[in-house]
């Protein structure tokens, strides 16, 4: 199970966020992308997620299953997905069906959503709202993790649980492809770093 | 056939829980009709006359109410990407967001019609037939405002620019509905009616997953 990003140039408009980036990550890696902000963090991973066309250059994805990147994927924008009006645990049970998935009240307890489960999106704070949405990823088993600034809001013990997942994810033979400003501890890890790489037209 | 059901849920449920979407249009339609005859004056037989066609047009702006953010919130959450993720056609899940708004606009429009032809002295012989031709015509405007809908979605306000681009659309809707409701249950124009649906039901999804997937890229 191997992703390969070859030759991949990334435009917005006119501007060019990355020009010639190569990146490979196999079973088991953490890839960081770093860069100033509007460098191209999100559009890099919403290009591997197969939200954006790559101006040039292709995404290619090898795994033993037949399946497609769209099933394997799971992507955590900077947007959290959550309707005010619905409950966590409804938003949850909802990505479920959606997402495929095994037992909510795992996922709730794995990220301590034990006392919220059952108050509406829309009254949670920002960290709460970000851990709801981190939940995801205990839902549905998806071996490539694109996450975009994970940690924004969180706290410290929030930072700590995500580091938790991304370690247990990656000893289960999963990607994580990460844009943070943070140092995770994370260990060895990969890097791609957009700041160089930019350039205007 | 799991997300589509769970996608087809949800917006019911966020459509009743809100408020937004089926108390409002169901509440513009009734008053409309209620206002109308305070408008129009005593004359019973103008009414009458009148009755299907302004019975139509209040469905038609009545859907117009809740179609602005029919995909609009999604976008603007982030939910519209994880569909991406789901395994399923978009034309499937953008299938069953539509039929969810038709089920929490269209279907109580038309339950409520026979009260609203009461109040406008529409004969109870033409009951069935408007009845019958607001089902058939309804998930129409449904189907072709949300291919509209899907368009001005990525607009800040874009539900005025949503009304003039949806309201043209539904005229053939409108003129064979009012005139099947104003002909009776063996109207040539309910088959006409039914035939706009189908043809929306086919183009409509297509339609909106392009428009969407401008925005989202």
């Amino acid at each position: 199970m191997t992703l390969n990003l070859r030759n991949i140039t990334c435009a917005r408009g006119d501007t060019v966020l990355c020009r010639g980036l190569n990146m490979k990550a196999a079973r088991g890696e953490v890839v960081l992308v770093r860069g100033p902000n509007g460098s191209g963090k999100t559009s890099l991973l919403r290009l591997i997620a197969g939200l954006l066309r790559p101006a040039e250059g292709d995404v290619q994805w090898s795994s033993e299953d037949a399946d497609p990147l769209s099933l394997m994927t799971h992507y955590l924008g900077h947007l959290d997905a959550l309707k005010p009006a619905l409950t966590v645990r409804e938003t949850l049970e909802f990505w479920k069906d959606l997402l495929g998935g095994r037992d909510v009240q795992d996922a709730i307890e794995a990220w301590h959503l034990d006392a919220l489960a059952d108050l509406p999106c829309g009254i949670l704070s920002a960290g709460q709202r970000r851990r709801v949405a981190l939940a995801r990823l205990d839902l549905a088993p998806r071996p490539l993790w694109l996450l975009d600034e994970p940690t924004g809001p969180l706290d410290d013990a929030g930072v700590a649980l995500v580091e938790n997942a991304v370690r247990r994810h990656c000893r289960e033979g999963g990607i994580a492809i990460i844009a943070t400003h943070r140092s995770l501890g994370l260990g060895e890890t990969q890097a791609v770093d957009l700041s160089a790489k930019g350039q205007s037209q | 056939m799991k997300p589509i059901l769970a996608l087809f849920l949800r917006d019911v449920r966020l459509s009743l829980r809100s408020g937004g979407g089926f108390g409002l249009s169901v509440g513009f339609f009734v008053l409309v009709a209620v206002l109308l005859p305070l408008g129009i004056g005593r004359d019973l037989v103008l009414l009458e006359t009148l009755a299907p066609g302004l019975i139509w047009l209040a469905a038609a702006l009545a859907a117009l109410l809740s179609l602005d953010h029919l995909f609009q919130a999604d976008l603007e959450d982030g939910s519209l990407d994880q569909f991406f993720f789901a395994g399923e056609p978009m034309e499937l899940l953008i299938l069953s967001k539509i039929a969810a708004h038709w089920v929490t606009t269209g279907l109580p429009l038309a339950i409520a019609a026979p009260l609203l032809a009461l109040l406008l002295n529409l004969d109870p012989l033409h009951w069935p037939a408007l009845l019958v031709s607001l089902l058939l015509g309804t998930p129409a405007l449904s189907l072709i405002g949300a291919a509209t809908a899907a368009l001005t979605s990525g607009l800040r306000r874009g539900g005025l620019l949503l009304s003039l681009l949806a309201l043209p659309l539904f005229v053939p809707t409108l003129i064979f509905g009012a005139a099947a409701a104003n002909r009776g249950l063996g109207a040539p124009e309910l088959l006409v009616c039914a035939g706009i649906s189908l043809v929306a039901l086919v183009l409509a999804p297509l339609a909106a997953h392009a428009a969407l997937r401008l925005h989202v890229s």
